[in-house]
């Protein structure tokens, strides 16, 4: 069954203590690059571990491909869709290639261990975030950046149809990030389904084709940024009185914060 | 991979991976659809540990009271030969050298899952109170119930079962995070103590003496039916822990990076820890608790091979090297008279305190 959302979550109640997220319905365009935008502490972490997986629902489903995803094997659901956690460490002393080649896990069994498919794989995904270079450097030792491009080279290795990223850009410069985000693009482009967590509104609304807005767990407003990112919503979900002109490259939504917060 | 040398036979590939992409050199093995990788440094290590194996092993039969060479002890082990070098070698020397290697790689294997499940060098079963548990179970066994080979060393495994489940209980909070458990251990581990002692104090004084010298940790005990009855413990936990070690190894990268992979963590965690508890519980049940193997072999292991992980293979191969090399250095100092724990105590408490010093400095 070729479902247009491969990733759907339907009235889902979920959280830690507490429930962060209440009744929260929400579908992933197939093919689409989702940006997930909101405040600190809004929820936009616990939705991600929860699509994937990492948390269950009090109530409510998540659908993989038209399933529900505790139908699957774990194995199976990380092969069809990877996450890059918002923190992570890494053991003491492990190099980069060490580090991306754990991401083939979900294809590896006791007797398969390091076939022809992980060796290509983890090469291109060194090569994809441009790691290669650092593949026998103790992940340690990195600088922030680089770190998390070893990271997303292991999520990439991963090889699966739907990527979710939690603040990929973090600790990256501007060309980082630029050349993260078109390296994004390019995997979206490639087919395969991306929902990002990103701070940065305007970067978000360059390369996304799809927002959802969330604030205090409930999603605010959903859809193609140049429709949705409007003054009024920069105001209702962040607090910020803005002024929204056109992005001289893309022609999108450009934010600009006024000088006075509301 | 360019300079890449390979040997083809049939379906098989034997592959040599000079530009390392992957990793440090290492060596690839692919046949049909299987694959496996060896990574160069932890197979010199495995070949050395193993060669520093032999090598005591057969010191340790050698010597002692009535001396042999090589050739004997090869035709004893062989079955031909002088008939006296047999019952020797066979009957005397042999449990104890096959006992402390099984013993102590139970041990080591112990210590690496525990270590990697608490990710920290500190989170050893003998730290974290698994061993004392084990000492509880048998003392009350041994003073309560009478005793009995047998049945002290189910006292024993029903201890460090309940040891463990009392810390993991303590230690929950919708998870449990690797140094919380390791103080909450720690703590269990110092109260299991006092009340070890306190056990010994009720006794009279010939119990008190038997269950301080079974609390000890000695080999001297070990004959061919309680070995049978370790290599068939051993049999089933360490090819288990083997398997697991995929788990294992993805679960040091934090339980939302091994979950998004495809692993069933809480599963796989409960698996590890039942594996890890059943070794130390049960080399506790045959010699008693031998302190600090757990905790030294997986690091000594880790730093031979210069990898990320503590590998299970190395560990248990150092682990019984360890108490191998601390069981005869006892016997030719002192006789049978001090238990091989009394060693490994010494040895184990420099480097616990050097790791302490090292673990808590900012
Ligand atoms: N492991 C946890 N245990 C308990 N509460 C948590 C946990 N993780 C997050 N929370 C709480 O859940 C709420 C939502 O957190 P979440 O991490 O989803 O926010 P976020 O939108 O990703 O924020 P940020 O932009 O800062 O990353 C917060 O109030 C937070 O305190
Ligand atoms: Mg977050």
């Amino acid at each position: 069954m070729t479902s247009p959302h491969p990733l759907r979550a339907m009235d889902i109640t979920v959280g830690y203590r507490d429930a962060v997220l209440r009744n929260l319905s929400v579908a992933i365009p197939e093919g689409s690059f989702t940006a997930i935008i909101g405040p600190n502490g809004c929820g936009k972490s616990t939705l991600l571990r929860a699509l994937a997986r990492l948390l269950k629902p009090e109530s409510g489903e998540i659908f993989l491909k038209g399933k529900p995803i505790g139908t699957y094997a774990s194995r199976e659901v990380a092969r069809s869709l990877g996450l890059l956690p918002q923190s992570s460490v890494a053991p003491e002393g492990i190099t980069v290639a060490e580090l991306v080649a754990r991401g083939r896990y979900p294809y590896q069994t006791f007797l398969r261990r390091w076939s022809r498919q992980d060796e290509v794989a983890v090469a291109d995904a060194m090569a994809a975030t441009g790691v290669e270079h650092l593949a026998l450097e103790r992940v340690d030792r990195l600088s922030g950046g680089q770190r998390q491009r070893t990271w997303i080279a292991m999520v990439l290795a991963q090889q699966t149809e739907i990527l979710l990223l939690d603040e990929p850009t973090t600790y990256l410069d501007i060309t980082h990030q630029v050349e993260l985000l078109d390296l994004c693009r390019h995997l979206n482009r490639e087919g395969r389904t991306l929902v990002a967590v990103l701070h940065d509104l305007n970067l978000a609304c360059r390369y996304a084709t799809h927002v959802i807005a969330l604030r205090d767990g409930a999603i605010l407003a959903e859809g193609p940024p140049t429709e949705i990112v409007t003054a009024d919503l920069v105001r209702d979900v962040f607090g910020l009185s803005a002024v929204i002109i056109e992005d001289p490259i893309s022609g999108g939504p450009l934010v600009v914060p006024d000088q006075k917060a509301i | 991979m360019n300079s890449s040398a390979s040997m083809r036979r049939d379906n098989c590939r034997y592959e040599v991976d000079a530009t390392a992409l992957d990793g440090p050199a290492h060596r690839v093995i692919r046949c049909g659809p299987f694959s496996f990788k060896v990574e160069t440094h932890t197979a010199i290590a495995a070949l050395l540990l193993a060669i520093a194996l032999v090598a005591v092993a057969t010191l340790a039969l050698a010597g002692g009271a009535f001396p042999l060479r090589v050739g004997d002890i090869v035709s004893a082990l062989l079955g031909v030969g002088d008939e006296r070098a047999q019952l020797v070698v066979i009957e005397w020397r042999l449990p104890r050298v096959l006992g402390a290697v099984l013993i102590g790689m139970a041990l080591g294997v112990s210590g690496a899952i525990f270590q990697s499940l608490t990710r920290n060098p500190l989170g050893s079963p003998d730290v974290i109170g698994f061993s004392a548990g084990s000492y509880t179970g048998a003392l009350i066994v041994l003073l309560h119930l009478g005793g009995g080979y047998w049945l002290t060393a189910g006292g024993a495994v029903a201890g460090g079962f309940g040891a463990a489940a009392l810390v993991y209980a303590l230690a929950w909070r919708g998870g449990v995070d690797g140094f919380r458990m390791i103080l909450i251990g720690i703590g269990v581990s110092a109260l299991l103590g006092a009340f070890n002692m306190w056990m010994i104090r009720q006794a009279s004084l010939q119990a008190a003496l038997g269950a301080a010298f079974w609390g000890a940790g000695s080999l001297n005990g070990l004959g061919f039916d309680q070995l049978r009855f370790a290599a068939l413990a051993f049999a089933v936990l360490l090819p288990a822990s083997a398997y697991l070690a995929q788990a294992m190894r993805q679960m040091e990268l934090g339980d939302d990076v091994a979950r998004a992979t495809g692993v069933p963590v809480m599963r796989m965690r409960f698996a590890l820890t039942f594996v890890g508890v059943a070794l130390t519980a049960a080399a506790t049940a045959f010699a008693g608790p031998i302190a600090f193997i757990a905790l030294v072999a997986p690091q000594v292991a880790r730093r031979m091979t210069a990898t990320a992980s503590v590998s299970i293979l190395t560990s248990a191969l150092c682990g019984g090297l360890l108490l191998l090399v601390a069981d005869l250095a006892v016997q030719r100092a002192f006789g049978n008279q001090l238990p091989v724990g009394v060693m490994t105590v010494v040895i184990g408490g420099f480097y616990f305190i050097w790791l302490l010093v090292r673990e808590t400095r900012p």
